[in-house]
C-alpha cells in the first residue's frame, strides 16, 4: 500500500476511526466513559500503548515471524507481546514517573485486553503497512479512540440527569449514542479510504 | 512436518519465556518498595512488604476490610480513611466516593498501593473480623426454595457480632463453576450463641453461591466464612420498631428478635413479612409466639397471592398500605428493613410519607 503516513494518520482519526467504524475497544469505552477526566486518562493510555505495541509487533512480525515462517502464530505472539509490554510499561511508569502513573498508569491493565490494540496490530499486517505507516496509523487510531471516548463521556455527562427508559440506561443508551456518532463519522469516509 | 510443528512451538515458547523473564526481573527491581509501616488508628503498627494494595496488605495481617468485587475497584466496599502516605486520589476511585468522603480523605483500599509508610483509620469493629473455619451441622428446608444452614465454628471457635450483621460465605468450585466466590448473607442465629452461625439462603435461579448451597452443600462439609460485617443492627433507643423483611430477609430480623428475647425489651415492635403465597411462609410459629413473649409485638404476614379462606390471608397485596395502622408516633419510630431493592424503595417512600425520619430508616439491601 502506498499511502502517505500523514494521510494515514488523519484517516485513522476520522474516516476509519477504529472505534466508530470497526467498533473495536468497546468494553473499556463503555465502562470508563462516565467522567471526562478518566475518559481522557484512558484515551491517552490507549494512544501510548497502541503506538508502542504496534511498533514492537511490526518488528516482531517482520523480523521474527516472517523469517521463521510462523506467521500463523501471529495472534498468540501479538497478544503476548501486548500483555508483556503493558505490564512492563506500568511498572516503569509507576517507579519513575509517579505523576504520570496517577493520571494514566492505572488504566494500563484495563487496556491490555482492549481489542482495539490487537485490531490495529492485525490491520497493519493485512494492509501491508511499512514501519512508518504503522506508527502513523497506530498513533492516529489512538487519537481517534480518545476523540470517540471523550465525545461519549461528554454526551453521557449531558444526559446523566435526563429521563431515560429503565431498559436503556447505562450501556444501552451509550450504544445508541455511539451508533449515531458512527453515522456522523461515516460522513467523513468519502474523503479518503484506507480500508 | 512434525519437526516443523515442534520448532514453531519452541519459538513461540521462547518468545513467551523471554518476555516472562524480563517481566519477573522488572517486577523484582521496579516493584520493590522495601518494608513499609502501616499505622492503624495511631494505635497499632504493622510492617508489610511494599508493592501490593492496601487491601491485600491488610488481609495478610488478618485485617479484613469488606470487599465484594475482590479488589477490582468496582464495588466501593473497601473504603477507609487514609491520613497520609496514600498518594494522590486515582481516577478509578473518584466515581465511588462522595464529596464528603473525598474531603475526609476516604480512599478505596484496593486502589491505594502501599509504597511508603502509611497512616490509616478504620472502624474498631474491623479488628473483630476474622476468617472462620466452620462445619455444617444442620440444613433445614424452611420452604421449597429457602434453607436454613447451621455452621459450627471450628477455628476460631467463637464469634462476637451484633444481631443484624452479615458474614461472607466462601463457595468452593463445583460443577462448571471453577472459581471460589464470596457472597454476603445475614446471620440469623442470635449473638448469644457464640459457637454457631446460622444463615438463611434462598435459591436464586443461576445464582453461583445459592446453587452451591442448595444443591451441593451437605452436613459435615467444611466451609470458610469471614465477618461479621455491616451496620444494620438495633439502635439502643426506646423508639417503636417496624421490621420489614421478606423471603430470606427474615434472617437478620430473626437474629434481632432472638437477641431481644434474651435481653428483654418493652419497645413496641411490628414485623411485616412480605411473601407471595402461603407456601413462602416459614418460622411462622416462632414469630407468632413472640406476641406472647414480648409485651408489645405483632407479626404481620402480608401475602401478595392468597386464595380466600386460607389461614394467613388477613392482609394481601403490598405491605405499604398496612404500615400506617401500626405507627403510633412517626417521629419516635425506627424502621429496620431487609429485602429486595424494589420492596425497600417502595416501603421507604411510604415510611417517609408517613413522617418517619430518614435517618431512622435502616436497611440491608440484597443488591
Amino acid at each position: 500500500m502506498d499511502i502517505s503516513p500523514i494521510v494515514l494518520f488523519w484517516a485513522a482519526i476520522f474516516t476509519s476511526n477504529v472505534l466508530l467504524t470497526n467498533f473495536l475497544g468497546m468494553c473499556s469505552y463503555l465502562s470508563v466513559s462516565r467522567e471526562m477526566e478518566s475518559a481522557f486518562g484512558l484515551g491517552v493510555a490507549v494512544i501510548f500503548v497502541l503506538t508502542i505495541t504496534c511498533a514492537l509487533n511490526w518488528l516482531v512480525y517482520y523480523y521474527l515471524l516472517v523469517p521463521l515462517n510462523i506467521i500463523y502464530l501471529q495472534y498468540i505472539i501479538f497478544i503476548i507481546v501486548i500483555a508483556a509490554t503493558v505490564q512492563l510499561l506500568e511498572l516503569i511508569i509507576e517507579r519513575f514517573v509517579p505523576a504520570l502513573y496517577y493520571t494514566l498508569g492505572i488504566f494500563l491493565p484495563l487496556i491490555t485486553v482492549n481489542c482495539a490494540i490487537f485490531g490495529v496490530a492485525l490491520f497493519m499486517i493485512i494492509r501491508n503497512y511499512s514501519f512508518i505507516q504503522t506508527i502513523a496509523y497506530a498513533a492516529g487510531s489512538g487519537i481517534g479512540w480518545l476523540l470517540a471516548i471523550l465525545m461519549l463521556a461528554g454526551i453521557r455527562l449531558k444526559i446523566k440527569d435526563k429521563m431515560i427508559p429503565a431498559g436503556l440506561q447505562g450501556a444501552g443508551i451509550s450504544l445508541i449514542v455511539t451508533g449515531i456518532m458512527a453515522l456522523a463519522f461515516i460522513g467523513f469516509s468519502g474523503i479518503v479510504n484506507v480500508q | 512436518m512434525f519437526l516443523q510443528i515442534l520448532s514453531d512451538i519452541g519459538t513461540a515458547s521462547a518468545v513467551t519465556v523471554t518476555l516472562a523473564i524480563i517481566l519477573v526481573i522488572a517486577q523484582r527491581y521496579l516493584n520493590d518498595y522495601g518494608d513499609c509501616k502501616i499505622s492503624i488508628n495511631q494505635k497499632r503498627d504493622v510492617t508489610v512488604k511494599g508493592g501490593s494494595s492496601l487491601l491485600t496488605s491488610l488481609s495478610e495481617q488478618q485485617i479484613y476490610l469488606a470487599s465484594a468485587c475482590g479488589g477490582r475497584g468496582s464495588c466501593g466496599a473497601c473504603k477507609c480513611k487514609v491520613e497520609s502516605g496514600g498518594g494522590p486520589l486515582l481516577p478509578t476511585e473518584k466515581p465511588l466516593l462522595s464529596a464528603k468522603e473525598l474531603q475526609e480523605n476516604i480512599r478505596l483500599a484496593c486502589q491505594v498501593k502501599v509504597k511508603t509508610d502509611i497512616s490509616i483509620f478504620i472502624p474498631e469493629e474491623i479488628f473483630n473480623i476474622r476468617r472462620y473455619k466452620t462445619v455444617v451441622t444442620e440444613i433445614i428446608d424452611y420452604t421449597y426454595d429457602i434453607k436454613g444452614i447451621t455452621f459450627k465454628l471450628l477455628e476460631p471457635d467463637a464469634v462476637d457480632f451484633k444481631a443484624g450483621q452479615y458474614m461472607q460465605l466462601e463457595t468452593q468450585p463445583y460443577n462448571k463453576v471453577k472459581q471460589k466466590t464470596m457472597r454476603a448473607y445475614s446471620i440469623s442465629s442470635k449473638p448469644e450463641d457464640k459457637n454457631i452461625i446460622q444463615l438463611i439462603i434462598r435459591l436464586v435461579p443461576e445464582g453461583i453461591c445459592t446453587t452451591w448451597v442448595h444443591k451441593y452443600l451437605k452436613v459435615g462439609d467444611e466451609v470458610f466464612m469471614t465477618g461479621p460485617y455491616g451496620d444494620f443492627f438495633i439502635r439502643d433507643t426506646d423508639a417503636d420498631m417496624i421490621y420489614i423483611a421478606g423471603g430470606s430477609g427474615k434472617a437478620p430480623i430473626k437474629s434481632m428478635l432472638e437477641h431481644l428475647e434474651v435481653v428483654g425489651t418493652n419497645r413496641k415492635m411490628t414485623y411485616f413479612f412480605g411473601a407471595r403465597s402461603p407456601e413462602d411462609l416459614y418460622l411462622t410459629e416462632q414469630f407468632k409466639n413472640y406476641e406472647q413473649v414480648f409485651p408489645d409485638f405483632t407479626y404481620v404476614p402480608v401475602l401478595s397471592r392468597c386464595d380466600d379462606g386460607e389461614k394467613w390471608c388477613a392482609r394481601t397485596g403490598y405491605i405499604m398500605p398496612y404500615l400506617k395502622e401500626f405507627i403510633r408516633d412517626p417521629q419516635k419510630t425506627e424502621a429496620y428493613m431487609c429485602g429486595s431493592p424494589g420492596m425497600l424503595d417502595a416501603c421507604k417512600k411510604e415510611l417517609l410519607a408517613l413522617g418517619v425520619p430518614n435517618d431512622k430508616i435502616y436497611f440491608d439491601s440484597f443488591a
